[in-house]
């Protein structure tokens, strides 16, 4: 029997006179890899951001495993196992690849309080990290400072850093913005088969088609706020509302 | 141990043995005068985890060598104690007690606000101690007699300048290591790593689950008493306490210190406040004009070494072991 892990009731956002989330109802099922289109605007963003707790809702409810979490704390999210990653990839640029993933270990473990042990001496953590930057491929630049990798690297590292908080629901915000055509698919290969195998509910916003209809059974597009459709690949490839709204732009 | 500490025990041996022999092969006076850089370097360790490690810049801790160097004359003025240690410890206490509260104030804001918010709250703690001259001695200060060392058994005797270039100098050394060490363990401990999240990427830090205000809190509160304690080992070298130590002007001379150094590297701010300290001293002591000498070196120094001298030396050796 499925389980909804996360359910959202009439959430609705406004800034100013925009309604960047309009009483969205969501319900995202345990273990699934759900992705979140529309056109820019539509308020995916937002609506990751009301979830994962960086902007509060104006009104609505967001429960999290059948418990309510619409005003609770970023952090106190995170403990009980919401993750994301962002749009623009925001990493720890001075810090090298390697602590970017041991901090987010620390931090999971509740260790980052402590002010007198040397963190390269946790030989446990580290070689976590390892295996962590193993899994996404980036193990052999775990030395370099992260603000030198490419921009398929760092949108890696930043799945990897929120990977390695062991998160019940990721949430995924533009995985494959900004890298080449040829990048998108062994990046988004690598995501699902470490999110599959960890058996963690993924939501992906994406823009481009190709990749959601490739990796997400099921997907919701929003317009202007309000959810437009939610189904498989195939229903939203004929979804009338969708096509006239989203895919037809994209194919014109 | 960790490859990197290691590194840094292999070469910082031989410096301390130097530091450990200078007093038999130098004039006193350039004892003293070290004490004093050393006295600074501890300063700017506590300045250089809010700057360099936790991005906050500070105009304001003076407020915290004020505090330590006020505790050590409060302690003889109403104790009527002499001892080093009641010194550093009343130095901590006050500097701590102090920081906490201030921090408290300026560790929800960053950038220029929390730099004016810093620099403001030292000021108001600069006009009180002229304000309540008959607690604070007012512009004349207080003036602090030579302490006794290590509960008594180590004592001035009648050459003081003997006392400050020997065993004070080999006291303050000591504190000095015991600080350098305890910052380096800090600095490179998990809640160092999340403090350097904090100054990278604020957003990003709070999603990894690091209580931003707590964490810039507690870095505040150690930057405080690091700073307080240099405060407290001061005084005796002085002799006297007096706002000017409150001013922030004095607070400029900490960034001074860490930009000279460098703030991106661990031991710049060490390096930058012993060179200050002899570059203020020589500049003072050969022309009137000493504030412009000081003034030109800023500027050179943002100029052509942003990185300060510790870091460009660490860039120059990185390009060096490339070429090779």
């Amino acid at each position: 029997m499925s389980v909804d892990i996360l359910k959202t009731t009439q959430l609705t956002k406004s800034f100013g006179e925009t309604h960047a989330v309009d009483h969205v109802d969501v319900r995202v099922t345990a273990g699934e890899v759900l992705a979140l289109i529309g056109s820019n605007g539509a308020g995916k963003t937002t609506l990751i951001n009301l979830i994962s707790g960086l902007i509060p809702p104006d009104s609505g409810r967001i429960e999290f495993q059948g418990a309510e979490i619409t005003r609770a704390s970023i952090h106190h999210k995170i403990e009980l196992g919401i993750a994301r990653s962002f749009q623009l990839v925001n990493l720890f640029d001075q810090l090298s690849v390697h602590d970017n993933v041991t901090l987010a270990i620390f931090s999971r473990e509740g260790r980052t309080r402590r002010l007198f042990s040397l963190a390269a001496a946790d030989t446990a953590v580290r070689d976590e990290a390892v295996a962590v930057l193993k899994q996404f491929g980036l193990d052999a630049r775990a030395g370099a400072p992260a603000g030198g990798l490419s921009q398929g690297e760092r949108k890696l590292l930043d799945v990897a850093v929120a990977y390695a908080l062991r998160p019940k629901l990721l949430f995924l915000d533009e995985p494959t913005s900004g890298v080449s055509t040829r990048e998108k698919a062994p990046i988004m290969d690598i995501i699902t088969q470490v999110v599959r195998s960890g058996g963690i509910t993924a939501v992906i916003v994406e823009h481009d088609m190709d990749v959601v209809f490739t990796y997400c059974p099921r997907i919701v597009a929003m317009h202007q706020g309000t959810i437009l459709a939610d189904g498989t690949p195939d229903q939203i490839r004929n979804h009338p509302q969708v096509t006239a709204n989203l895919l037809g732009a994209q194919t014109a | 141990m960790t490859g990197p500490s290691r590194r840094v025990l292999a070469w910082s041996a031989p410096v301390l043995l130097a530091l450990i022999a200078l007093p038999f092969v130098v004039p006193p006076y350039q004892t003293v005068l070290l004490s004093y850089g050393l006295v600074f370097a501890i300063a700017a360790l506590g300045f250089n985890l809010l700057l360099g490690y936790t991005g906050l810049l500070s105009f304001g801790h003076s407020a915290y060598f004020g505090m330590g160097a006020y505790a050590v004359a409060f302690i003889v003025k109403y104790l009527k104690l002499e001892s080093m240690e009641a010194f550093l410890l009343g130095g901590i206490l006050a500097s701590g007690a102090v920081a906490a509260l201030f921090g408290l104030l300026c560790v929800r804001y960053t950038k220029i606000f929390f730099g004016i918010l810093t620099m403001a709250l030292s000021q108001v703690l600069w006009s009180l101690a002229f304000k309540f001259f008959w607690v604070t001695g007012g512009s004349d200060g207080l003036r602090v007699p030579t302490p006794t060392l290590l509960g008594g058994l180590v004592r001035a005797g009648s050459d003081k300048f003997e006392f400050l270039s020997h065993r004070y100098y080999f006291y303050v050394l000591a504190v000095f290591v015991v600080c350098v060490a305890v910052m380096w363990v800090i600095v490179h401990s998990p809640f160092g790593q999340a403090l350097q999240a904090i100054r990278d990427n604020e957003t990003r830090a709070e999603f990894v689950g690091v209580q931003v205000w707590h964490y810039r809190w507690v870095a505040f509160l150690i930057s405080g008493i690091f700073t307080g304690l240099a405060g407290a080992l001061w005084v005796p070298l002085n002799g006297l306490t007096t706002p000017d130590i409150l001013h922030w002007t004095f607070s400029g001379k900490m960034v001074f210190f860490t930009v000279l150094g460098g703030f991106q590297t661990f031991f710049g701010p060490i390096i930058g406040a012993i060179i200050f300290n002899y570059l203020e001293t020589y500049a003072v002591g050969h022309t009137v004009y000493w504030q412009m000498v000081l003034g030109i070196v800023l500027v050179v120094l943002v100029l052509a070494l942003p990185a300060g001298i510790v870091g460009t030396l660490r860039r120059l050796g990185l390009r060096a072991a490339k070429a090779a």
